[in-house]
């Protein structure tokens, strides 16, 4: 049941990392602040972590609370994060088309 | 955690495309709308795949839980103003970090009721717990500076160094001690306190002009606490994604610090902005002042305008009254740029969100380095709310203490115009040598009453020059 070390999950990091320097670094400044709130919307992925935790039975009165908090605090993440980037977006307009 | 379902591993491979698609398409904002569509595909698929594993199944808590969070996110996202944007993500990367800490206390649990003992799992548990806990603790402090709950001066005392090593120290030992022999009594609970107290104390020492760079580093934390706590359940979708967001975070701390000439370590513990005894050499220089009329006039002759921006403009909130005067001064021919210094602001990108939130058109927004070759020709620079960013002192002498930072060379252009409360220095507490020059014109007052005044000056119908 325990999960043991795997080279090919570093191997999966040290890739992925290095297609993330790659992508951002060609991320627009303009676009910074939206990038932020969209990388925190995305990381809240993590979710599916603590719905695992959630949905576990029977899980202890702990795994419950703590799971459910987790929950909580993901979607709030992914939520807000998700439409908060698109509102900023939104308001980055071409000059001709106002 | 999710292995032996084929449907799964297909939702979370496909959520994790989605993922770096977002990215790819976040490089311009001509696409990027869609790369937030591609998002919540990713978000959708990963969170169903999830629903589908068959150990998920106390449906009613987790649809408790996801409805409560959005509930909390929704208002959230439609009703924070666009000048509240730093103090949200510092708050969203605290939710973020704590969420992926508390996972990692019940896995942790897990193993010790278990009886387990050393392994990778507890090893890696004990790293994603401490990322959690501290950049948790962290963002929260790093919140309260934003929203002025407490000072914005760094908070310093003696010997602080050593007591950071200290609890550094500690923290690592107890998590050590945790991986050997995972338990779920008192050392946990003491690591726990000492991860969220090295937190506090990574953050408290640094000022609020370095906000952007913590805010960053902060980013890149939550995602390195994600891609543990995937290594730790054998996850590849949070791993990516964890990685993705680490890269990211840490892309634009390097950035900011680049904009500063400052290194990583001279952020985190050299207590910049401190309230230095001030340099008041004594000696009274002279400057210029001019009044509403005289500063709009000078501004609908000129033929080139730049308009410099800084974190005095969000706290004014002046970035609307601002959007009126590019307005008025566009119509009458007049050229108006914006030229955004990468650390104007409380977080990377934070004044082409307000002044696009005021309807400027992005192409307007400049880089430092694009408009720098332009001052020369420029008739008016015109700086609202922003101070070290445009001192010549960082450029030319060697003893500033904010020497080698790249600046937007205001002082290069034909005539200045700055709009300040008072001849007190900025945030770093240098004194700034533009506001002496026999060009610069010093316009008091609150910028945003400032700007409207000068605004109201243009609209006034048809001056005669």
């Amino acid at each position: 049941m325990h999960t043991e070390f795997d080279p090919d999950l570093l191997a999966v990091f040290i890739l992925a990392a290095f297609l993330g320097f790659q992508l951002i670094k060609r991320v627009s400044t303009l676009l910074h602040s939206p990038l932020m709130s969209l990388t925190n919307a995305i990381a809240a992925v993590a979710v599916v972590g603590a719905i695992i935790i959630l949905g576990e039975e029977p899980g202890s009165p702990l795994s419950k609370t703590l799971g459910f908090i987790a929950v909580t605090a993901a979607t709030v993440n992914l939520v807000s994060g998700f439409l908060i980037t698109d509102r900023m977006l939104k308001m980055f307009k071409k000059g001709g088309s106002k | 955690m999710s292995l032996g379902n084929p449907v799964v591993e297909a939702a979370y491979l496909v959520a994790a495309v989605c993922f770096i698609l977002s990215l790819m398409w976040m490089s311009h904002p001509s696409t990027s709308r869609r790369g937030v569509m591609a998002g919540e595909l990713g978000m959708l698929l990963a969170i169903v795949g999830t629903l589908l594993l068959k150990d998920v199944v106390d449906y009613p808590m987790i649809a408790g839980a996801l409805l409560l969070g959005s509930a909390i996110g929704v208002p959230m996202a439609y009703l924070m103003p666009m000048t509240a944007i730093p103090q949200r993500t510092a708050i969203s990367h605290s939710l973020g970090a704590l969420a992926i800490a508390l996972i990692g206390v019940v896995e942790m649990v897990k193993l010790a009721d278990a009886g387990a003992g050393l392994s990778f799992e507890s090893a890696a548990l004990a790293f994603e717990m401490i990322l959690g806990f501290l950049t948790c603790t962290a963002s929260v402090l790093a919140f309260a500076k934003l929203q002025e709950l407490v000072t914005t001066r760094p908070m310093i005392f003696k010997g602080q160094q050593f007591v950071n090593l200290a609890v550094f120290v500690a923290t690592v030992g107890c998590g050590i001690a945790l991986a050997l022999h995972p338990q779920s009594g008192p050392l946990l609970i003491a690591f726990i306190a000492l991860a969220s107290l090295f937190g506090v104390m990574l953050v408290a020492p640094i000022g609020g002009a370095d906000m952007p760079t913590v805010i960053a580093l902060l980013n890149s934390y939550a995602g390195l606490a994600a891609s543990t706590m995937g290594f730790a359940l054998g996850n590849k979708l949070l791993i990516i994604t964890g990685a993705l967001d680490g890269a990211s975070g840490f892309i634009l701390a390097v950035i900011m610090c680049k904009a500063m000439n400052r290194s990583f370590a001279n952020v985190m513990f050299g207590g910049f902005g401190q309230v230095v005894a001030s340099a008041a050499s004594g000696e009274q220089k002279s400057h210029r002042s001019a009044s509403h009329e005289d500063a709009a006039m000078m501004l609908e002759n000129a033929n080139s305008v730049v308009i410099i921006p800084g974190y005095g403009m969000a706290v004014a909130q002046a970035q609307h009254k601002v959007a009126e005067l590019y307005q008025q001064l566009t119509s009458k021919g007049v050229d108006v740029k914006f030229a955004i210094h990468p650390v104007a602001g409380r977080m990377p990108g934070h004044m082409n969100v307000l002044l696009a939130e005021a309807n400027i058109p992005y192409e307007k927004l400049v880089e430092m380095d694009e408009i720098n070759g332009d001052m020369p020709q420029t008739d008016v620079a015109l700086i609202i709310g922003a101070n070290d960013v445009v001192n010549p002192g960082a450029r030319d002498d060697p003893k500033s203490a904010i020497a080698g930072m790249p600046i937007i060379e205001a002082d290069r252009a034909k005539a200045v115009m700055v709009i300040k409360r008072s001849m007190n220095p900025g945030f770093a507490g240098i004194d700034n040598e533009l506001y002496y020059l026999e060009k610069t014109h010093m316009l008091f007052g609150d910028a945003k009453d400032f700007v409207a005044g000068m605004v109201k000056e243009l609209s006034g119908g048809s001056r005669l020059h």
